[in-house]
């Protein structure tokens, strides 16, 4: 019961300060009290893809480069949910309707697909050279 | 502004019989600023940090169970983003596929492969540099792009979505019976009957080609990591066999005892 105060007293003196934070164009829109919109989604879809990209580019672990592709559709999943909500628009604004989320199951499931196949290559290498360091597949290095 | 989550029309005070010892703290509630919060907005913004969060936790591990750990957490807060934005069987298969079928198989890879110089390999700190430079880049550039739109900033009209899942499952077999968007020329949508069709087929040669490229093999020259299992000191068990087997059989025949 305390934590749930404490947890409320700090949500509210955040609220607080929410006439400072407006200047931000993120918190224009005063995320205490109003609807989010769709731009605080593609935010999160844009951390998501960067976050992926790195991993991709950074891992060396061939499991690293799976684990930024799934970040990377998830990110794009995200974008696909925004704008195919009614919730996050203005009244009457056209959005994606059901097509987004039809859209965004297939890819989930690509995306299942892709994992499949993926980790199947990754174990091949693992058997065949002792490692997952991508570094070390260069057998077709001319 | 009557959102699916707004639970600010609940009335504290008729709680406040409960118990003694938090009637106080009850009665004391309502004097906090909490009346005009918006809970879909708070729950938003906590989904939202949990699942950048673990993303960037999922960049910055080095150990590759731990990666895998955080990308759970971070696909899961991602689940509940998908609930606050009214697509609840999105959020659904997400969960069920993504956290509960590709994060296992994903954990199963790591477990296969987890030798103990292969959990963490780490990346130089040059190569740490640059993908953090290259990374606010984009991020900058996405972000941009994000707010360039003044339709996509303002706060939402807080609609309560319809439920999606019988308008999707009725979609997928070629029917539609959602709520044609604004603009929607009369008769010219289709559904989804051919790609869920595609999508069927793909999935299972994707899941043949999958067990066909994890199968165990029969293989004439040894694997490198039975090199390594064989090249450690064993003592040799077939070289007082009775079949006159060479020590090389012995040894091959160790070799192929995995396959």
């Amino acid at each position: 019961m305390m934590g749930l105060v404490l947890a409320t007293v700090m949500v509210s003196s955040v609220a607080s300060l929410a006439p400072c934070l407006a200047t931000i164009p993120l918190f224009a829109v005063n995320p205490f009290t109003e609807p989010v919109g769709v731009v605080h989604y593609l935010v999160v879809g844009a951390v998501l893809f960067t976050a992926g990209i790195a991993c991709m580019t950074l891992k060396r672990n061939a499991l690293g480069i799976l684990m930024g592709i799934e970040l990377v559709l998830n990110g794009a999943n995200i974008n696909f949910v925004a704008f195919a909500s009614p919730y996050l628009r203005a009244e009457g604004a056209p959005t994606l309707g059901l097509d987004g989320q039809v859209v965004a199951l297939f890819v989930i499931l690509l995306a299942a697909a892709e994992a499949a196949v993926a980790l199947a290559i990754t174990l091949n290498f693992y058997n065949n050279h002792a490692t997952v360091d991508v570094d070390r597949a260069d057998d077709l290095k001319g | 502004m009557t959102g699916m989550l707004d639970m600010d029309i609940i009335d504290i005070s008729t709680l406040t019989h409960v118990a003694s010892p938090f009637a106080t703290i009850l009665a004391a509630l309502p004097a906090l600023p909490i009346a005009g919060i918006n809970w879909h907005s708070v729950l938003f913004l906590l989904f939202a940090g949990l699942a950048c969060g673990f993303a960037i936790g999922v960049v910055a591990a080095d150990n590759v169970v731990r990666m895998a750990l955080y990308l759970v957490f971070s696909l899961g807060a991602t689940a509940g983003l998908f609930f606050l934005a009214g697509a609840e069987f999105i959020g659904a298969m997400q969960l069920m596929i993504y956290v509960g079928g590709t994060l296992v198989l994903l954990v199963f890879g790591v477990m296969l492969t987890a030798q103990a110089p292969l959990v963490s390999i780490k990346p130089s700190s040059s190569d740490r540099t640059l993908t953090a430079v290259a990374g606010a880049s984009l991020l900058s550039l996405l972000l941009t792009a994000a707010f360039s739109v003044d339709a996509w900033r303002g706060p939402g009209v807080g609609v309560v979505p319809a439920p999606s899942a019988t308008p999707l499952g009725m979609a997928l077999v070629g029917v539609r019976v959602d709520e044609p968007p604004v603009g929607t020329p009369v008769g010219g949508r289709v559904g989804y009957m051919l790609p869920f069709e595609i999508v069927s087929v793909h999935l299972l040669v994707v899941l043949v080609g999958a067990a066909y490229l994890a199968r165990a093999k029969r293989r004439r020259t040894p694997r490198p990591i039975d090199a390594l299992a064989s090249a450690m000191p064993v003592e040799p068990v077939a070289t007082v066999a009775p079949t006159g087997r060479s020590a090389g059989g012995a040894k091959s025949a160790l070799v192929g005892g995995g396959r």
